[in-house]
């Protein structure tokens, strides 16, 4: 079964948020969309700098069986990505939630986190899928 | 439709295999460790692969090799028992109607392993041609594959005289006690045997099988992504019936004999076609193609020339596990498909640069004694 952490929040397109104790909103995509993936072997992350509108498209996930696109869950501008993924992709497989980021947003609204599912609600979007 | 199951179904199951209809069945595309691991085991230790979907056809009696020479480019006449060759099913317009495999299994009979996808319309089409010999559908047979530089120990422990086959050929064994019909060969560029036997001893010895320490299962996924490096066609990708064996670089599968100036030459479907091909040279070719940096192309993406004008298509594209990156096959302009030609493929609009690669991409390690 996939792990869903409680602390954070999600999006119904399968991409995870954490508000940082900084007010900075980290984002990546959950265990459940990169074990439907599979092995993941190329991560494009936004540009640092751009600005995102929430539900904007933030890049791309390719495994060795498809292209997903990811989007952004909440607005902001984009303050860093995780350049590990760039030579090591399958961190995403290995850890999700933690080194297999990609991206970190000084959030526009961070009230945006509030319309986001809860771990629960996620679970159970899963669930029904 | 419902999916049809192969023996090994509840097995895979067991295995945590993850399921996906592929050609009326329901096959696994991979186990937990997943498909670039099950890649790299294959090539460093031994895979076993469920392909019990393929057809499996004996085709027996008088004039049997005479009836598939009318149907297939490959000298079947002149193959000796116990071997095995490659043959296409050409169509009369030159094309390719499948590719099989054909083992002699006696003087006049002959073991086909024919695509899962293609099978009833094959069978159509060899029935449509007999002339008083029998077609056999063996549907009450598995098919297992074991594939690696590993695979020819494991097979010793098993049955010594199988371990002795070179490639592309065959011997009937008691496996554990079960009649198994094993060939030296398989998909993947790799050493190993191909078993046919009965369903009923399948799961048995795919156990058997997977208790030895090399062996892990492998999925439909890894066997793409394994022949794609070994830079092999698959039907539906670098085969159809618009595209003939010369384009498809398939010549060598055109026997001696059956060539314009052999002993038993043409007398297959699309012989004229085919033979006009291999003088006029056609206006495409099949080629390898290694992709720059780590973004995949696709199946179905444009090969673009360096001026941005469309020159081909990529018709099969995967991650190379053993290569280290992503990697392509694709029909070009012939003008363009010299190894070390940079092109380019249109990614969603994005041009990703690829270089024209001789194939395999990853050496073939058959065993020729």
């Amino acid at each position: 079964m996939s792990n869903t952490p409680a602390e954070l929040k999600y999006a119904s397109s399968h991409e995870w948020a954490r508000l940082e104790e900084d007010g900075t909103v980290t984002v990546g995509i959950t265990d459940h969309a990169q074990e439907a993936l599979g092995d993941v072997v190329f991560v494009e992350t936004p540009e640092v700098g751009t600005v995102l509108a929430a539900g904007e498209e933030a890049g791309v996930v390719e495994s060795v069986k498809a292209a997903s696109d990811v989007y952004a869950p909440v607005g902001g501008e984009v303050i860093a990505i995780n350049e590990t993924l760039e030579d090591a992709p399958e961190t995403v497989n290995a850890d999700p939630y933690n080194e297999g980021w990609f991206y970190r947003l000084q959030p526009t609204d961070a009230g945006e986190l509030d319309a986001m599912l809860s771990a629960a609600d996620y679970r159970l979007q899963c669930d029904d899928a | 439709m419902t999916l049809l199951h192969t023996p090994l179904h509840a097995l895979h199951r067991e295995l945590q295999a993850r399921m996906v209809p592929f050609a009326g069945y329901e096959m696994p595309v991979q186990y937990p460790t997943g498909i670039i691991r099950e890649h790299l085991h294959t090539r460093e230790k031994a895979g076993l692969f469920d392909v019990s979907h393929m057809g499996q056809v004996l085709v027996s009696g008088p004039g049997a090799a005479a009836v598939l020479e009318s149907l297939v480019p490959a000298d079947i006449e002149g193959l000796e028992c116990d071997r095995q060759t490659y043959a296409l099913f050409t169509s009369d317009n030159g094309g390719v109607l499948d590719d099989l495999m054909v083992t002699r299994w006696g003087a006049d009979t002959f073991f086909l392993v024919v695509n899962a996808a293609c099978k009833n319309r094959d069978i159509d089409h060899l029935r449509s041609h007999l002339s008083g010999q029998t077609l056999t559908v063996l549907d009450a047979q598995a098919l297992l594959a074991l594939q690696g530089p590993a695979a020819r120990e494991v097979m010793r422990e098993l049955c010594p005289a199988a371990a002795e086959l070179v490639f592309m050929r065959g011997c009937r064994a008691m496996l554990e006690g079960v009649d198994v019909y094993i060939t030296c060969s398989g998909y993947t560029g790799e050493d190993g045997f191909e078993m046919s036997l009965p369903d009923t001893a399948a799961e048995a010895l795919a156990r058997r099988l997977l208790a030895a320490a090399p062996v892990a299962p492998v999925g439909l996924g890894a066997r793409d992504s394994l022949r794609l490096e070994a830079g092999l066609c698959l039907y539906g990708h670098e085969l159809n019936e618009q595209i003939d064996p010369v384009e498809a670089g398939l010549m060598w599968s055109i026997g001696k004999a059956r060539r314009v100036d052999g002993e038993r030459a043409g007398g297959f479907p699309g012989a004229a076609r085919i033979f006009q091909h291999m003088t006029d040279r056609p206006a495409r070719r099949r080629v390898g193609l290694t992709v720059a940096g780590k973004r995949p192309v696709r199946e179905g993406q444009s090969v673009l020339a360096q001026d941005g004008r469309v020159v081909g298509a990529v018709t099969s594209a995967g991650y190379g596990a053993s290569v280290g990156g992503p990697i392509a096959m694709a029909y070009i302009e012939r003008g363009l498909a010299e190894p070390g030609n940079c092109l380019t493929v249109d990614v969603r609009g994005r041009p990703v640069p690829v270089s024209v690669t001789r194939m395999p991409f990853t050496p073939q390690r058959y065993y020729r004694g």
